[in-house]
């Protein structure tokens, strides 16, 4: 069985262009809603109480806020899961130690209907999450400088690093900008898959240019283009298989992984999609742009005739 | 040229088998048990104690499945949950008669039921996260202003003991902020006391200022000396709340240094942050301070506090103490139950240095009178010993008064448990309850084996042969990783079953581009063997470099705390494991199948004739 027979190379940089004004098109989007919108934070970063309980029989959540609302407590109470399970959202409370507030909650919440059962409680007092926005963010800059010096080391010139970091955050950028568009709850765990993305897709953008790499010393007389070219089809039924065989896992995390793995497994399937397109189709028109040469890889040999020009496809 | 030599093939053999072993406690699961351990200092946990609670459960015809003696207690497993119930009733009422004042602490507990050989080889199921067992999970943040105030005021107390012993007149130390102030009603004292203070305390550093008067010494505490005043508050304040967790008899408590001025506690299984909360709130200090005996026979109690004794014989008295306390509860440095010359239950104490010196001083000022040792605890004093001070001592003593033995231990135990050097705060707590976590494991089960399964399948038909020696490689390296997860000493959270599943998603793609680089090969006319030969050397470079880029992402994600780092071990574990099964095993399998034969006219990796 084989999907993908592709005998000649596809002129992807023909359409360079048009990839990269799509790229900035969902770029600046992305960017638009970021900033309008915002992230919806949880509590893991704004701080606040977060619980979980469920009733023995479909829960009433309007009676529950009305409940807490009587209390004075500012909640935002919503269904998950399943119609007996309520999640309980209160803001950072000035006057009450914050562990003493998922206390009083529960008090009030078993003093109308004893069959209520507390699942999860998560209290995070304020400066804890926003120390925990600042590692977010020194990890995501570290994360970015190491790649980069590692492409470089390996590919012997910073260009390649740059046009695969470029391409990548590019990715974590549309990435976030579905989480303030549709107000999907930003946590620890979709900041880990965000940045799981991130190495995933540049690890997409080091396969394309590996092959790069190796044709530019295979094919000698072919321009830098059409060396590109060759590479992405060289390696574009490698990258459909394994794409889908991640998103397959993903899958099946969005289909049985709960709430608790849900924006996770969203942030990922969003990943993936976007990290074909970036890695392939930004990355490398990023390469001509940034003038890639040849010279970088194999030095101008031409006594001798090249035997494996056009070995490749 | 498709051949591993003997040894390749034995070592991934080996591997392969490792792995199993260390894998295979997590299939016993875990069975009920109950733990029995000392509640006391003096209560040993010994092979007495393991015939005590055999014989307990043989005659309450309790049936149990495993008993053993570890330094940390005895240790009963049970067929299920209602026999360890009633086993840990039946234990309860036999061990510890007397209700208020238990000399055991038992547990329930859930133990590995893998068989001896595995635990003898140190083979043990992975830790689970609390998110996947439930439990309370609290993050406290130690107020290091107060420690370091409480510094500064022992200070104080030393500097006027030193000027004292070496006859410095001054005219009065004082806090102010973060340094001490000396006045002086001459230079020539200042300079006197300049010199005795940098001789013995070591900690400050001296700067004379002066104010028209006589001069002042300004003395402020040095920054490593600041820092080891941060070290030590904050080990003192852990070890404070062990010997608390302890005393609530949780299984496997975790209690450990975040940064440099936060503790984390988890507490699995337990499901009442209020109690727990209350044990780790508790504020136990003692103070030492002189009985006003004007007071006492007057019957006048203004200008003291009175605090009340609980006398042995039934007597309540109420004791008026002076105001100025002599010694503060985080001057106990040590206390232990002993007996004193006529072999009367005692508590002995150590104080630190400067609280040895104010001791020395004051009795010898007050020889013959009474002093009180009074205990605070959830805001409320009481005299605990009213003693009359019969010669000097300094900062090892005695208390006596009418102690049982048990009751020694108590206070022994006490006063060491007793002093929080600084104030915490909780800044994060999280309870997860024992159902959701159960939840949490089998969603993150059923996610990584239907995830899987889709993979396994599209593979085996999608490159044939190869595409099921992938497979087989990506099974091995599950397998790998969860022998690693378990030899090493992480615990699984459920973003770490979310890195597991990813991990599988990701591996594959070294098989990938193997099998695609070896039919590309095969395109090009290259012979079978050279093709695989080809293919897994070219693809090499390939892996290597997108495995490095995916670990840094990996590593980097490990300075972020919580939910973040439990998926960032489990996913650069898995970057590991990936590589070698991937890349080493599957070859090992691909040259058993093919490397070993005289002629191969055909690879089965799927058709690649392009017609």
């Amino acid at each position: 069985m084989e999907f993908f027979k592709i005998r000649r190379t596809i002129p992807f940089m023909r359409y360079a262009l048009v990839f990269n004004v799509i790229s900035l098109i969902t770029f600046l989007a992305a960017v638009f809603f970021l900033a309008t919108r915002g992230l919806h934070f949880s509590v893991e970063f704004t701080g606040g109480t977060l619980m979980e309980v469920s009733y023995q029989q479909a829960a009433d959540v309007e009676r529950v806020r009305q409940t807490l609302d009587k209390a004075g407590y500012k909640a935002e109470v919503q269904n998950f899961g399943g119609s007996r399970d309520v999640l309980i959202r209160l803001p950072v409370q000035k006057e009450v130690p914050g562990a003493k507030v998922s206390e009083n909650v529960k008090a009030l919440l078993q003093a109308d209907d004893k069959g209520v059962e507390v699942r999860r409680v998560e209290f995070v007092g304020p400066q804890v999450g926003s120390e925990l926005a600042e590692y977010g963010a020194v990890a995501l800059l570290v994360t970015a400088v190491a790649i980069v010096f590692y492409l470089w080391l390996r590919f012997v010139n910073w260009r390649f690093g740059l046009a695969a970091i470029v391409a990548n955050l590019h990715d974590v950028v549309i990435i976030l900008g579905f989480f303030a568009y549709f107000q999907w709850e930003f946590s620890l765990s979709v900041l880990a898959g965000v940045l799981a993305v991130l190495g995933y897709s540049v690890n997409e953008s080091v396969v394309v240019f590996d092959r790069v790499r190796e044709n530019f010393k295979k094919m000698r007389r072919a321009s830098v283009p059409e060396v590109i070219d060759a590479a992405i089809t060289g390696v574009i039924s490698r990258t459909i298989i394994t794409h889908l065989c991640t998103q397959a896992i993903v899958t099946t995390m969005l289909i049985y992984g709960g709430s608790a793995l849900h924006y996770f497994a969203l942030a990922l399937t969003i990943g993936i999609c976007f990290g074909i397109y970036s890695s392939v189709l930004v990355a490398s028109p990023l390469l001509v742009w940034l003038r890639v040469k040849r010279e970088w890889f194999a030095p101008p040999q031409r006594k001798k005739p090249d035997e494996h020009e056009g070995a490749v496809v | 040229m498709n051949r591993y030599p003997t040894w390749g093939y034995a070592l991934i053999g080996v591997a392969i088998l490792v792995a199993f072993l260390y894998t295979l406690p997590n299939f016993y699961g875990e069975s009920p048990s109950v733990q029995v351990s000392s509640a006391k200092a003096t209560v040993k946990v010994d092979a007495a104690l393991l015939a005590r609670v055999e014989e307990t459960l043989t005659k309450g015809a309790v049936p149990y499945s495993r008993i053993q003696v570890d330094p940390v207690g005895v240790k009963v497993r049970f067929a299920d949950a209602d026999t360890q119930l009633k086993a840990s009733d039946l234990l309860k009422q036999v061990l510890n008669p007397e209700r208020d004042n238990p000399s055991y602490a038992i547990a329930l507990n859930l133990l590995p039921a893998s068989p001896n050989w595995l635990s003898a080889i140190r083979a043990t199921p992975m830790t689970l996260g609390l998110d996947l067992r439930g439990g309370v999970h609290f993050l406290l943040q130690v107020d290091m202003k107060e420690a370091l105030k409480k510094r500064l005021e022992n200070l104080t107390a030393e500097i006027r003991q030193q000027l004292r012993d070496k006859n410095i007149r001054h005219t009065g130390v004082t806090r102010e902020g973060d340094s001490l102030r000396v006045r002086f009603s001459d230079a020539a004292m200042r300079a006197k006391a300049r010199d005795a203070i940098a001789a013995s305390i070591p900690d400050l550093t001296l700067a004379e200022r002066d104010d028209g008067q006589g001069g002042m010494l300004i003395a402020t505490i040095r920054a490593e000396a600041l820092k080891s005043i941060q070290e030590a508050a904050l080990k003192q304040n852990i070890s404070t709340l062990n010997n608390r967790v302890n005393g609530l008899g949780v299984s496997e408590p975790v209690i450990q240094q975040q940064g440099a001025d936060r503790i984390a506690v988890q507490l699995p299984g337990v499901q009442d942050p209020v109690a727990a909360r209350d044990i780790l709130g508790r504020t136990a200090t003692l103070e030492v301070r002189l009985v006003d005996e004007e007071a006492m026979r007057t019957g006048n109690h203004a200008g003291t506090d009175v605090f009340p004794e609980n006398r042995r014989d039934g007597v309540k008295l109420m004791i008026p103490v002076k105001r100025q306390v002599v010694i503060t509860g985080d001057q106990f440095v040590g206390a232990a139950a002993t007996f004193d010359q006529d072999q009367r239950p005692a508590v002995s104490v150590d104080l630190d240095q400067a609280g040895g010196k104010v001791m020395r001083q004051v009795t010898r000022e007050n020889l013959k009178k009474q002093m009180a040792i009074i205990l605070f605890e959830k805001g409320k004093g009481e005299a605990i010993s009213v003693a009359t001070i019969q010669g000097e001592f300094g900062s090892r003593f005695q208390i006596t008064g009418n102690f049982s033995p048990v009751e020694t231990t108590n206070l022994s135990l006490l006063i060491r448990s007793g002093a929080l050097a600084a104030p915490m705060e909780i800044i994060e707590e999280r309870t997860v309850g024992p159902s959701l976590g159960k939840e949490n494991i089998e969603r993150g089960f059923n996610a990584t084996m239907w995830g899987f399964i889709a993979i396994v399948s599209f593979m085996s038909i999608y490159y044939v042969l190869f595409g099921v020696i992938s497979s087989v490689a990506l099974g091995l390296n599950l397998l790998f990783l969860i022998g690693l997860l378990s030899m090493l000493p992480t615990t699984l959270t459920l973003p770490g079953i979310a890195a597991i599943a990813l991990t599988l998603g990701m591996a594959i793609d070294a098989n990938v581009l193997i099998n695609e680089r070896i039919r590309e090969e095969l395109r090009g006319g290259a012979t079978p063997q050279a093709a695989i030969h080809a293919g897994y050397e070219r693809a090499w470079a390939t892996i290597f470099d997108s495995n490095v880029t995916t670990f840094i992402v990996g590593a980097s994600l490990l300075m972020v705390p919580g939910a973040v780092r439990g998926f960032a071990v489990v996913h650069c574990l898995g970057i590991l494991t990936s590589i070698f099964s991937s890349v080493v095993v599957s070859r090992a399998m691909v040259n058993l199948v093919y490397g070993h034969r005289r002629k191969v006219t055909s690879l089965s990796i799927g058709n690649t004739a392009w017609k």
